[in-house]
């Protein structure tokens, strides 16, 4: 019995060492070789795998950051300028800071500004109802609201407003990862830089048609009138394809356009204080009228 | 003994040929009329007319803007308003050209009159070449033109014309009544159609649902005398009048995946469209005008008329009373493969074979459940495939794994839809998936072509 239970014990045991030393040999012989660092680039991602940087995932982009020449072209949204820090520090790169972005919807046909004038009852993706025609709504840009970006969005940053059929972004949970912008077959959402405390001007409207038609389908529709262009004294303004474009490198946030747009169309948003619109035209009208007895004299 | 038919898949939905009784009349002209300049499967036309211009009744009013495409005729005679973009049915916007009609003039040539010319022409070439300037294209559905389709590529031959009548779409009765008061016409079609294929056989399919039209074709090739037309019952089964379905049914050949019937040595060519062959040969006179089947269990008068190319839809509806209350949708086509029409202010064009009015209880979707693999899908798709789980593959966005089960095959008929007991929108994903993966290839295709350029330099 005893020496039953010895014998088992000494074949097992010298089984075990002869398979580890072939294990062991077979590893040393097939190693692949990999860098270590991508493993710590690794540890310092977010770990969200959302394929925001344009990689599969962070994994992915860890190898990738750590065989190119610099970080130009490795970027992740989701961790920012923190996480970059990180993984600079630890490939001994440098980092250019990047301004935190946004994702921001630039339609707002709500349901009382932009009629519908047929009823959709297919399938509920805006990428098939895209396909099938221009939508329920006069307005063949705008959005088409069965959520693609809602379901797209991998942090629930995006719901969809009952009241005005709209996507609204939490900027809270938005990273930036740009799903929302590809999955969107209207190219509505934009990612725009968050600006300074949150505050940021844009015009929420991507209507090409000229401007009755455009005013026809949605009271709320940038109709190309070009006032904001003229109004703006930083250039920051570009009227093309009969809608207008803010670029956000250049705006200065001095909210004229906002006052003056006819339909509303330009949006500021975080901004301390509710815009005095009659406040802001007197003083572009005085500014104008100082330029002109200027141009005279 | 067993009606011929294709050997996969396929829906037997009611045929629901209200219509069928309903001679066709000719519509009365509309004020204005809009015709679109891409009428046709390939580039669109390009307007060769100013605006101002006085144009008659099958004057050319646009030019073929590549190979594949077609010549477009003035369908109305009168002023040329403008020209411009305008919504299509689907809203999106296209370039139309705005005629109103003055009068009823037709340009020198054209024989308007009813005689019956059966003498064929002896010089196939200038027959193709009048197909082409008559602006003839398919008129089944595809609208891909047809002097291309009469013009194989070196190496391949065709062995056997098929004129499609089957007509497999519930409701529709245009190609009925066509095949019926002007069987002659199709059939002297028909025998130009074959002689240019170099006098090969021609099969005249139609679905045994319109026995009085095979008994009437039959009739008129024995009157008329041609020899190697042949009419064939069908048995009744959608969508037979699927082009590579038909070949299968009547050929017993399979086309393969990506290739053109031609590669099986078919040509096949819709009733209307020998009717518009016989019209351009014989009379000189290009397409101005196709019937439409007007129709609907709603809809209390049905209909098929003879409409002039590019007249409002709404007009065409107000001449039958209107939209009818209880109407829920309206469809351009039959209610298989037809489009829902966004916008009634659109146009008909060459294609245009139907408007059906449907009640909000026919068209009532039923909520999507969980697929429950039961295989139907698989089971009634006419083209082997597996939409089940093209769908998955398609909304997980897998181009490669479409590709590699063929989701580029599939002829949107709608079978698999129609079929599913969970009420799956199988179709609206897979067109999608297919879109993405006919991107790919063409992509491929893009930067092969770009490489191999490169490479010559």
């Amino acid at each position: 019995m005893t020496s039953t239970i010895i014998w088992t014990i000494a074949v097992v045991t010298v089984l075990g060492l002869v398979l580890a030393l072939v294990l062991y040999l077979v590893a040393q012989k097939f190693k692949v070789e990999e860098d270590p660092r991508i493993d710590e680039v690794e540890k310092v991602m977010p770990g969200a795998n959302c394929g925001g940087c344009g990689f599969a995932g962070c994994r992915a982009f860890a190898e990738a950051a750590v065989k190119a020449p610099n970080l130009d072209k490795n970027y992740c949204p989701v961790g920012g300028n923190d996480t970059m820090a990180k993984v600079a520090a630890i490939l001994g790169y440098e980092v250019k800071a990047k301004a935190p972005m946004v994702a921001v919807v630039r339609c707002n046909g709500t349901c009382e500004a932009r009629p519908r004038v047929n009823d959709y009852d297919g399938y509920a993706s805006c990428v098939v109802k895209s396909t099938l025609y221009t939508g329920d709504t006069g307005c063949a840009f705008g959005c088409l609201g069965c959520g693609d970006c809602v379901n797209a969005c991998q942090f629930g940053a995006l719901s969809m407003d009952p009241v005005t059929g709209l996507p609204v972004v939490d900027e809270e949970k938005c990273t930036a990862c740009g799903s929302c912008v590809k999955a969107c077959p209207k190219f509505i959402i934009e990612l725009r830089p968050k600006g300074p405390r949150g505050m940021r001007e844009f015009v929420s409207c991507v209507n090409k048609d000229k401007g009755p038609v455009a005013k026809k389908a949605c009271a709320n529709a940038c109709i190309g009138c070009g006032i904001c262009a003229k109004t703006c004294t930083h250039e920051a303004i570009v009227v093309e394809n009969n809608v207008a474009y803010i670029d956000p490198a250049k705006c200065k946030l001095c909210r004229e356009c906002e006052a003056m747009c006819p339909t509303n169309a330009i949006h500021g948003v975080n901004f301390p204080k509710p815009l005095d619109k009659e406040a802001v035209k007197a003083r572009i009208k005085e500014r104008q009228l100082k330029a002109k007895e200027a141009a005279n004299a | 003994m067993r009606k011929p038919t294709f050997s996969m898949g396929g829906v037997h939905p009611h045929d629901n040929k209200i219509s069928r009784e309903c001679a066709i009349q000719p519509l009365p002209l509309a004020p204005v009329v809009y015709i679109s300049v891409a009428q046709h499967i390939g580039a669109p036309s390009v307007p060769c007319v100013a605006v101002g211009d006085k144009v008659k009744v099958g004057q050319v009013i646009a030019e073929p803007g590549g190979f594949v495409s077609a010549y477009i005729h003035s369908s109305v005679s009168g002023t040329v308003k403008s020209i411009g973009p305008r919504p299509d049915l689907a809203g999106r916007p296209s370039t139309h050209i705005e005629i109103a009609v003055e009068g009823d003039e037709w340009l020198e040539g054209i024989d308007t009159t009813d005689t019956l010319i059966t003498t064929l022409p002896e010089d196939n070439k200038a027959t193709v070449e009048k197909i082409k300037l008559g602006g003839v294209v398919g008129l089944g559905g595809a609208t891909f033109p047809t002097h291309v389709k009469l013009s194989p590529p070196p190496g391949s031959k065709c062995e056997r014309v098929i004129i499609n009548g089957c007509e497999c779409e519930p409701y529709l009765t245009s190609d009925f009544r066509t095949l019926l008061e002007k069987g002659e016409q199709v059939v002297v079609g028909a025998a130009i159609l074959r002689k240019v294929m170099g006098d090969v056989p021609c099969t005249i399919a139609i679905e045994e649902n319109k026995p009085e039209a095979i008994a009437h074709i039959k009739e008129v090739i024995a009157k008329l005398g041609y020899e190697g037309i042949e009419v064939m019952s069908m048995k009744m089964r959608y969508p037979q009048g699927g082009e590579k379905q038909l070949i299968d049914a009547v050929m017993h050949r399979q086309v393969g995946s990506g290739a053109l019937p031609i590669s099986v040595g078919a040509v096949v060519q819709n009733v209307a469209t020998a009717l518009a062959v016989y019209d351009a040969v014989q009379k000189n006179k290009p397409i101005v005008d196709n019937s439409v089947t007007v129709t609907g269990e709603c809809f209390p008068k049905q209909a098929n008329l003879l409409v002039r190319v590019g007249t409002p839809l709404r007009y065409i509806v107000d001449y039958l009373g209107g939209v009818p209350e209880n109407a829920a949708k309206i469809i351009s086509g039959g209610p298989m493969m037809g489009r829902a029409v966004a916008n009634l202010d659109a146009a008909t064009v060459k294609g245009t074979g139907a408007l059906l009015f449907l009640t909000e209880e026919q068209t009532r979707r039923a909520p999507e459940s969980n697929c429950i693999r039961c295989g139907k899908c698989a089971d009634a798709c006419p083209m082997g495939l597996e939409p089940f789980l093209l769908v998955r593959l398609s909304r997980a966005k897998d181009v490669e794994a479409l590709e590699a089960n063929a989701a580029q095959d599939c002829i949107e008929c709608g079978c698999c839809l129609y079929s599913c007991p969970a009420h799956i929108q199988l179709l609206d994903s897979i067109r999608i998936g297919k879109g993405s993966v006919l991107g790919a290839i063409r992509a491929r295709a893009a930067a092969a072509k770009a490489a191999a350029e490169a490479a010559k330099k």
